[in-house]
């Protein structure tokens, strides 16, 4: 399952990487959610799948799987939640002000000087 | 238990709070953080002194023991940084009050700042490696805002890149951290350090730390990370850039000193020789950046990549002189660069443009700033009795005692090319003929006010540099501990 | 503003004006169910605000602005009060920070019921999620 697993995030990663790399803004704001999906499955993942109980822990507890990972996750889908978020106002914000959404456009130098 | 250690956090967070309620009172709100920066610069002396006299001082928040729960910790070095912060912050607030635009003022500016340091302190006193990437995030997140604020065009086309590059990081760091359990089961700093040393470091260790590296390097902004900074930086208003300048890069340093010191110190002839390269790659592509701008706001933005490079220099070298040096300087060179970038602010307030071709004889116009711009110029190059002097000195003689000769060479000769881009900005703009400037009417501000804010920094690092004996006991307190994993151990494992 | 054609969302108005109270209603279940079971704060905060856009989807931003005067920024302000404020009591009882209590105690409608200052915290998280959630929607939604 963990093997599984790991060629998923390799997937997920390569999907992401190729969408962060285009010249859309939409598409690379899809990319780096896909990214930061990919290192939650990460997480899950190396906190060892499927131990067949919940992740609470009693002090007589036969089985229960390690709770941190799912801490970390969590914590970690919050945060890419308020980035991402972020990143659409200000993608929508940009198309508005700027008139475009090609990342080639956006590159120029031309009010430095 | 000592509740004292997450005052530096929790201070500017409740600050922060309660501004949000005052948007619409811009001088509540001022004066407020004001006091609540004064309050956090005695707390943060106070930590000071009780971390010197009664050790490591920790915290398991919610009660719960290390490995287990957060730990906050505050050692010497931590409580180091957060004093030179908080001084940073307040000096940044008072300039803000005459520089930042009304609008940006209604807009959150102050909360934000706030919550800017409430990362910036947490990832200093942090104990737990997961929680480090928490107040980066709290700690990122503040600075989207604030480079976004305002709205220009270059902003938010400025904004976009820096967010891009942060999430791929922070995508990076979740990455290592989740490697990093799988190999150790644990995320509490002490308890990975023991854990590492009892595996002594198997290569997948070490390949986890060359992608820390990574991680922090973007934030640090080193070789060749670093190429997102000087256009972002670029965008924001001076108190802004001020705060970015002086903190933000730092805690990407620190994360590395206390990564690379107290986790993954057991294979240095491969980490820290990739570490040595890409420090002295750094400084040289600093150095050629510091050469190739006519722009006051580009020099000083490649001179931290430069600093950057002479402190990620000292920590690959890795020996008692050269880590020493590297906290002296990197104390030295939050303070000198947010009085720096204050400095042409005004500058740049005073005449319209940040080109120095278009400026010129400053100096008749205002003695005062041009003397403390000399002074700030010399203390950032290193001359003897300027703070920027005994951090360079202990990092080449490091350097020289651990045999890499050229590497301290070259970091010599950085500081003569310093020396040689911040003198060629005082000659352009403050000799010669005085200039009139022809300014719109309302950019014809009173900018006397603004000297307070920069007199006080450059006051401090002037203190810095002639005490630098009474501030070396402090400091080599803190290198004790980054040398001894064990006492770091100790102070956090034992606590109950 | 260009003239809207005419649409006939009859349907999703009706149904809405029941749905709402219902995901409203399960979204506190699932806040209060959060101490020993899954849920909790967060997911309780979206699905309250997901009723919420609901009402946007299914009316337009003044009728909801009508129904809900809220200013959402300060509904984040509050929550941070709550959940911050919280972690902080901690302190003035000499207890590390985010120390939490309870106790258990015999009520009249709930019968043997633990109270947890947990729930403070949560209801920060909640008010938060709602606050933060709404303030993105009503921003990208405001300028259409």
């Amino acid at each position: 399952m963990e093997i599984l697993m790991s060629v998923v995030i390799g997937i997920l990663f390569t999907i992401a990487t190729y969408l962060v790399l285009s010249k859309s803004l939409l598409r690379i704001i899809v990319g780096t959610g896909l990214l930061s999906h990919a290192a939650h499955l990460l997480i899950l993942t190396m906190g060892g799948l499927k131990q067949g109980a919940v992740p609470i822990l009693s002090e007589n507890a036969n089985s229960y799987v390690d709770p941190l990972p799912q801490a970390l996750i969590l914590t970690a889908i919050v945060i890419s939640f308020g980035v991402t978020s972020f990143f659409l106002v200000l993608a929508y914000r940009s198309y508005q002000e700027l008139g475009t959404d090609n990342m080639d456009e956006l590159r120029g130098n031309k009010s430095y000087e | 238990m000592n509740n004292f250690v997450i005052l530096p956090i929790l201070i500017p967070l409740l600050t922060g709070i309660f501004l949000i309620f005052l948007t619409r009172k811009v001088n509540v709100q001022r004066i407020v953080s004001l006091i609540s920066a004064i309050i956090s610069i005695v707390i943060a002396f106070t930590l000071v002194i009780e971390v010197k006299t009664d050790g490591i001082q920790v915290l398991q928040a919610s009660n719960w023991d290390a490995p287990f729960g957060i730990s906050i910790v505050a050692d010497m070095l931590s409580a180091l940084l957060v004093l030179v912060t908080s001084i940073i912050v307040f000096s940044v607030l008072i300039y803000s009050f005459k520089h930042i635009d009304a609008d940006r003022e209604k807009f959150f500016y102050y909360p934000l700042v706030q919550f800017l340091i409430v990362g910036v302190n947490g990832a200093f006193l942090t104990g737990d490696i997961f929680n480090l990437f928490v107040f980066f995030e709290v700690m990122l997140m503040s600075s989207y805002v604030l480079l976004v604020i305002g709205g220009t065009k270059i902003q938010l086309r400025e904004t976009i890149k820096y967010l891009l590059v942060n999430v791929i990081a922070s995508a990076l760091f979740v990455v290592a951290v989740a490697l990093l359990y799988s190999v150790v089961g644990t995320l509490n700093i002490a308890d990975l350090s023991q854990r590492i040393a009892e595996v002594e470091q198997p290569a997948i260790i070490t390949a986890i730390a060359i992608l820390f590296l990574v991680v922090f390097g973007l934030k640090g902004a080193i070789f060749p990370l670093y190429v997102w900074m000087p256009g972002s930086y670029y965008a924001p208003p001076i108190p802004i850039l001020a705060l970015f300048g002086a903190l933000l890069t730092k805690v990407g340093i620190y994360s590395i000193l206390r990564t690379f010191t107290t986790l993954f110190y057991h294979q240095p002839e491969y980490t820290h020789s990739i570490m040595l390269y890409l420090s002295i790659l750094t400084i040289i592509f600093g150095c050629i950046g510091v050469m190739a701008y006519m722009d006051v706001k580009k020099i000083i933005i490649y001179n931290i990549v430069v600093a950057i490079g002479v402190i990620l220099f000292g920590i690959s070298v890795m020996n008692t002189e050269a880590i020493a040096g590297s906290v002296m300087y990197t104390l030295h060179d939050m303070l000198i660069k947010s009085a720096l970038f204050l400095l042409i602010g005004v500058m740049i307030a005073k005449t319209g443009t940040s080109n120095i071709k278009r400026m010129g004889g400053l100096m008749h116009h205002n003695p005062l700033l041009g003397w403390m711009f000399f002074i700030a110029a010399i203390s950032l190059a290193g001359v003897p009795p300027f703070s920027g002097f005994a951090g360079k000195l202990m990092i080449i003689q490091g350097a020289f005692k651990a045999g890499h000769y050229a590497g301290g060479i070259i970091v010599l000769f950085s500081s003569l090319i310093v020396l040689y881009s911040v003198m060629r900005i005082f000659i352009y703009a403050f000799w010669g003929e005085k200039k009139e400037y022809d300014l719109a009417p309302e950019q014809k501000k009173d900018n006397r006010f603004l000297m307070l804010p920069i007199g006080i920094l450059i006051a401090v690092s002037i203190a810095y540099g002639i005490g630098t004996e009474a501030v070396y006991t402090y400091v080599s307190d803190a290198v004790q501990v980054l040398m001894n994993p064990s006492d770091y151990i100790q102070a956090v494992l034992k606590e109950g | 503003m260009k003239t809207k054609p005419k649409t006939n969302d009859l349907i999703l108005q009706t149904v809405t004006k029941v749905a709402t109270f219902v995901i409203v209603l399960f979204s506190i279940h699932i806040f209060f169910a959060g101490h020993y079971t899954p849920g909790g704060g967060f997911i309780g905060g979206l699905m309250t605000s997901s009723a919420i856009i609901l009402l946007l989807l299914a009316f337009d931003l003044k009728t909801v602005k009508a129904i809900l005067p809220v200013n959402y920024l300060l509904l984040v302000a509050v929550g941070l009060v709550f959940s911050v404020g919280t972690g902080t009591g901690a302190l003035f009882f000499d207890a590390p920070f985010l120390t939490h209590a309870f106790e258990y105690f015999d009520l009249p409608l709930f019968g043997h019921t633990s109270l947890h200052t947990a729930v403070l915290f949560d209801t920060g998280v909640y008010l938060v999620v709602i606050g933060v959630t709404m303030t993105i929607i009503q921003t990208i939604g405001e300028s259409e």
